[in-house]
């Protein structure tokens, strides 16, 4: 149905396609090859392998000169002793699944507080100037003053540790998303705007979509807090099935060295792969028009 | 005086103006007057352009047609509710491919999937851009995103066409073959135009009539008739009439600044 004829579609789109595509192919094969150059595997190990070396040479003084083996043990007893203890191995397993648990259920909760905050304040701006406050203060409020209170409104089990893990982790959900939201360009609006589209249409399918990467940056900061938030719940609600903050602290108070070292290892272990998981999560989704 | 609300059909309107301007003027709430005692009108078979230096409230005028902007003063009358508007930037949102894209605008106006499908396929090989269906914005050329941006618009079958210095960001080269298309749809579909641009030359090879505006407050300084005949023939741009009427509204373009 074209209104050109073949021929003239065939010169006077073809360079300026040519060009595009070439352009395209050219860009994609340049960001291939960051990625690649970025996936080079061997520095970091290599690093890694350093660390181990320093450590075992901290951990020499700890035992030879000052003998206080237990605050620095070496990494294989570490590794034999805490990881692989008949005893302490199983602890350890079953303390990490009871901060996983808090950790992604305070993340879900802060999901949804989060971004039912950021789409509440980016409806208008006199909700934004109302709400936006609050999000700051909520993120300044030191969590330690609050823990007695919230210990005797909600208890000293896990429904507390998920508040704290909430508190932590909510923030930067409310303002990733809330940038997100208002991401949408001007002209973009008016588009949507000139088609006579709802409020709710617009959010729908232009600022939700366009908020995608800004609201996977988030979840990627809030994924990191949660691990920390339940950890540091933890330390204060002792009650009921705690995780890993609680080991640390037994582990500690027990002169267990490599126990105390092999729960510390694994809290960041798990703070490390939530993180990835949600890098990796956010490239499946928005990686295809967006470099994250 | 009396404001009209924009894109509404008035019944004041001479039979088969697509577009009235009287007396129309614009004031922003900082102070700032955009345009000031502007007549303007848009019939069908016309493509009007409106060339002037940046900032003198060209964009304004656009505005006010597509009602995204309500006049202060005068009354802006448009006689039709198919308008496309082609914005500066193409627009394109980059999470939908280049025939997702085309169909936005249909999809926005409560149509059929396999309707606004056959629509946008039409409308992309109309422009050209056939065999990208399939490409994210990210993966196109300037002028290949602005062509799915026109193939956008063109869903609508406008009536009357709006563009906002669509071209401005593309090389000559581009842009001259995209004045050749957008003439072609010109003439095959039938629409009228009113066209925002600060290239003379690009004025007169693509309409019917130039309007020469000058700045702040932006006003009609003249107005010229562009007689050569449609469809146009590329080689046009060298001719000495063509030269002469780039030369005579360069001349009001430089007289209204002064």
């Amino acid at each position: 149905m074209s209104l050109l004829s073949s021929e003239q579609v065939a010169s006077t789109a073809s360079v300026e396609d040519a060009v595009g595509q070439s352009r395209a192919t050219r860009e994609a094969r340049i960001r291939r090859s960051y990625s690649r150059r970025s996936a080079i595997w061997w520095p970091p190990v290599i690093v890694f392998f350093l660390l181990i070396g320093i450590w075992y040479l901290i951990a020499t003084y700890y035992d030879k000169v000052q003998g206080l083996p237990f605050l620095v043990p070496y990494p294989h007893l570490v590794i034999t002793k805490g990881f692989l203890d008949p005893l302490f191995g199983p602890q350890l397993l079953a303390d990490l699944g009871n901060s996983t648990q808090v950790a992604l259920t305070g993340l879900a909760i802060a999901i949804v507080i989060g971004v039912a905050w950021a789409t509440l304040m980016s409806l208008a701006k006199w909700l934004e100037r109302s709400l936006f406050p609050y999000a700051v203060i909520l993120q300044c409020v030191p969590i330690l003053a609050l823990v007695p209170l919230i210990g005797a409104l909600f208890g000293y089990e896990f429904a507390s540790r998920v508040i704290v893990t909430v508190m932590i982790s909510v923030f930067p959900m409310v303002s990733n998303t809330l940038f997100g939201l208002q991401s949408a360009d001007r002209a973009q609006r008016e588009l949507f705007k000139l088609q006579g589209a709802s409020k709710a249409t617009t959010l729908l399918k232009l600022q939700f979509p366009a908020a995608m990467p800004s609201i996977f940056l988030g979840l990627r900061n809030a994924a990191g807090l949660s691990v920390i938030g339940a950890i540091v719940g933890d330390q204060f609600f002792q009650r009921g099935t705690p995780g890993l903050g609680v080991l640390i602290q037994v582990a500690t108070a027990r002169v267990n060295g490599p126990g105390t070292y092999a729960a510390i290892l694994t809290a960041s272990l798990l703070g490390i792969v939530v993180f990835l998981f949600f890098g990796w999560l956010a490239r499946r989704v928005v990686g295809k028009w967006y470099d994250l | 005086m009396t404001t009209t609300a924009p894109a509404q059909p008035s019944t004041t309107l001479a039979a088969g103006t697509l577009l009235d301007f009287r007396n129309v003027a614009m004031q922003f709430p900082n102070g700032t007057i955009a345009l000031q005692g502007v007549d303007l009108i848009v019939k069908p078979g016309e493509f009007v352009t409106v060339v002037g230096p940046s900032g003198c409230g060209k964009s304004t005028l656009l505005r006010i047609a597509s009602g995204l902007e309500v006049a202060s003063e005068g009354t802006a009358t448009v006689g039709t509710k198919r308008i496309g508007y082609v914005f500066q930037d193409a627009t394109l949102l980059a999470w939908r491919t280049v025939s997702k894209n085309v169909e936005l605008l249909a999809e926005l106006n409560g149509m059929k999937p396999r309707e606004r499908a056959a629509k946008a396929q039409e409308a992309i090989a109309l422009v050209g851009l056939g065999g990208f269906e399939k490409n994210l914005p990210r993966e196109l050329s300037g002028g290949m995103k602005m062509r799915a941006s026109l193939a956008r618009s063109l869903t609508l079958e406008p009536e009357l066409f709006l563009f906002d210095e669509p071209f401005g960001a593309l090389d000559e080269i581009t842009r001259e073959r995209l004045n050749d298309e957008l003439l072609k749809l010109f003439v095959e579909k039938q629409f009228a135009g009113l066209f925002i641009t600060h290239s003379v030359s690009e004025a007169v090879y693509l309409s019917t009539k130039v309007i020469v505006m000058s700045g702040r407050p932006g006003t009609i300084v003249g107005a010229f008739d562009v007689p050569f005949p449609m469809p146009r023939d590329p080689d046009i741009r060298f001719t000495p009439e063509f030269g002469e009427l780039v030369g005579e509204v360069s001349h009001a373009l430089r007289e209204g600044h002064n």
